[in-house]
């Protein structure tokens, strides 16, 4: 019994690499070129202090924020932002729903799969402002151009959030309906969608908290709503009402923030 | 009634999960399927509709080669086999009734099941169906909100829903304990004695397999190795499916392990439904 006892008594977790020569390597190259890096960035140290006064007058016109002098230009640009994050959201989404079925591998044939794929790969990599951009040079300036800006990044999203989704569905429940002898659309309705509704809804207030600060974004290429506000005053150095537009904007995303939790609660 | 002939599945893996299985279960006969992990059992039942595509053999059902027919031939075909699954296989956030109904799908069109707007006909089968299993009062319910032995009551509802000529059932009691395990073979088996129904049922637990069916089938890597009455399972038998093993506590019957191991006709109307209602 005594000699029993001959295993190791110290115990350390194995090394996430084993070769130590490789470990160290890595370790003292990332710092090396850390350090290589940082030493290429050039800072123009006059720029800075005179950019740090200029920061500062942004900070007391954040702090004094003036809601009043352009209250009519906000009122609208806030209208038009809301406006396009509704309507984007609602037709991007409901867009993004086929897709996002036929780029699910598990449902979709091949040749559906590949074209919904690429449909949400060219959405995915065009950036909103890009898009934008475009859209403002082919429809003129206001928020037409925005939401369809808005729209066409929601299917990206969206799609490829549902696609995943659908592939992570628990199988054994499609099958179930599958062996009753339904038909495509059965399965979808019965084993597919119960369960993905709870996560499309939760994504799509998600999305419409995303568009709503993107709305913002696009503002300042000409795509109209609250960004145009935003835009205009910063040119005009007010910002004491650059100052009140971004605090209306943090206090609309935090309140969609938790309308969408709320809401997410509900429908699990 | 199903005539299985020579059916092998190799799948993409390489793995051959069937390797020439023949066997004929008539009308009425309640078979029971079986053998270690990966023996084919899955493979052999979900060849029989068809969820997974047999590499070669033939499967007759009444006479028609299931193997050959086109997909709207066999979804009218599948929605004549009940199948009920090891994790029930319920739509987890729809309601009991709506998973019994569920059943019918083969039989109505699209929008109709989408606006749940069932046949009358439909709708009194299956509350007559939910009395039978006795969930009468969960039929509201989220299939979620059901305990593990409810659950597969309500599976065995969904495929009894169908009208089916046969039933396949995949390991039914594989997540329950064993009191409710008992209760579920016996409503399967009592069902299929009424109907006279037949059906292939794969089992992990050969005492229950035992207890209940009619007919044993063992099956060992993809091969049928034993084929006869539950009685002829003797030590021999069991090592040739399973391997080396100590077989003694199966054959007596397991009464020192079980508390609850009576046979079904010993036991009360009322001790019989306990665990049902």
């Amino acid at each position: 019994m005594s000699n029993a006892i001959t295993h190791a008594r110290s115990w350390k977790r194995p090394p996430l690499i084993g070769n130590a020569w490789l470990r160290w390597a890595i370790i003292v190259g990332a710092l090396v070129y850390l350090v290589a890096a940082l030493s290429t960035v050039e800072v123009n140290w006059e720029r800075v202090s005179l950019g740090l006064s200029q920061g500062w007058r942004f900070v007391e016109g954040f702090l004094a924020p003036d809601f009043t002098s352009r209250s009519r230009d906000i009122w609208r640009g806030m209208e038009e932002s809301l406006t396009m994050t509704v309507t984007s959201t609602v037709v991007g989404c409901l867009i993004s729903i086929p897709i996002g079925l036929g780029a699910a591998r598990n449902i979709a044939p091949l040749p559906v799969y590949v074209v919904c794929r690429a449909i949400i790969a060219v959405s995915r990599s065009l950036q909103e402002i890009i898009i934008a951009i475009l859209f403002v040079a082919m429809f003129g300036f206001g928020p037409f151009a925005g939401f369809l800006t808005l729209s066409f990044a929601t299917i990206g999203f969206m799609a490829k959030l549902l696609a995943e989704d659908i592939e992570d569905i628990d199988e054994t429940q499609a099958e179930a309906i599958r062996a009753t002898g339904a038909g495509w659309w059965q399965v979808i309705n019965y084993g597919i969608q119960p369960q993905i509704v709870p996560r499309l809804i939760g994504l799509s207030f998600y999305r419409l908290d995303i568009n709503f600060r993107e709305s913002a974004v696009i503002g300042i290429v000409g795509a109209g709503g609250i960004g145009a506000t935003l835009n205009t005053a910063m040119l005009r150095y007010e910002y004491s009402t650059a100052g009140a537009i971004l605090i209306m904007i943090i206090a609309i995303v935090l309140v969609a923030e938790y309308l969408s939790s709320l809401l997410r609660k509900w429908v699990q | 009634m199903l005539r299985v002939e020579s059916l092998t599945k190799t799948y993409a893996t390489g793995d051959k999960a069937l390797n020439g299985v023949s066997f004929e279960v008539l009308s009425g006969q309640v078979v029971g399927l079986i053998g270690p992990s990966g023996s084919g059992k899955s493979t052999l039942i979900r060849c029989i509709n068809r969820l997974v595509e047999p590499s070669s053999g033939r499967v007759f059902l009444n006479d028609n080669d299931v193997t050959r027919l086109g997909r709207s031939e066999l979804r009218r075909t599948r929605r004549r086999i009940g199948m009920i699954f090891q994790e029930y296989a319920l739509i987890e956030r729809l309601t009991v009734m709506e998973n019994v109904l569920s059943g019918r799908l083969g039989y109505v069109s699209f929008w109709r099941s989408l606006l749940r707007q069932f046949p009358q006909s439909d709708v009194d089968k299956a509350f007559a169906l939910l009395a039978r299993v006795g969930l009468t009062e969960q039929t509201d319910k989220r299939a979620s909100a059901l305990s593990g032995g409810q659950r597969q009551r309500v599976g065995i509802a969904r495929a009894l829903e169908q009208d089916p000529e046969l039933l396949l059932v995949d390991e039914p009691t594989a997540s329950l304990d064993p009191k409710t395990a008992r209760q579920i073979m016996r409503l399967i088996c009592e069902v299929c004695r009424e109907q006279n129904l037949p059906a292939i049922i794969s089992l992990h637990d050969v005492f229950l397999a035992k207890m209940f069916v009619d007919r044993i089938i063992g099956l060992r890597a993809g091969k049928i190795v034993f084929d006869g009455a539950p009685a002829k399972l003797d030590n021999t038998i069991l090592t040739e499916i399973y391997g080396e093993e100590d077989w003694t506590e199966i054959h007596d019957d397991g009464h020192a392990m079980t508390p609850d191991n009576t046979e079904g006709s010993e036991l009360s109307r009322d001790e019989r439904m306990a665990g049902i209602t």
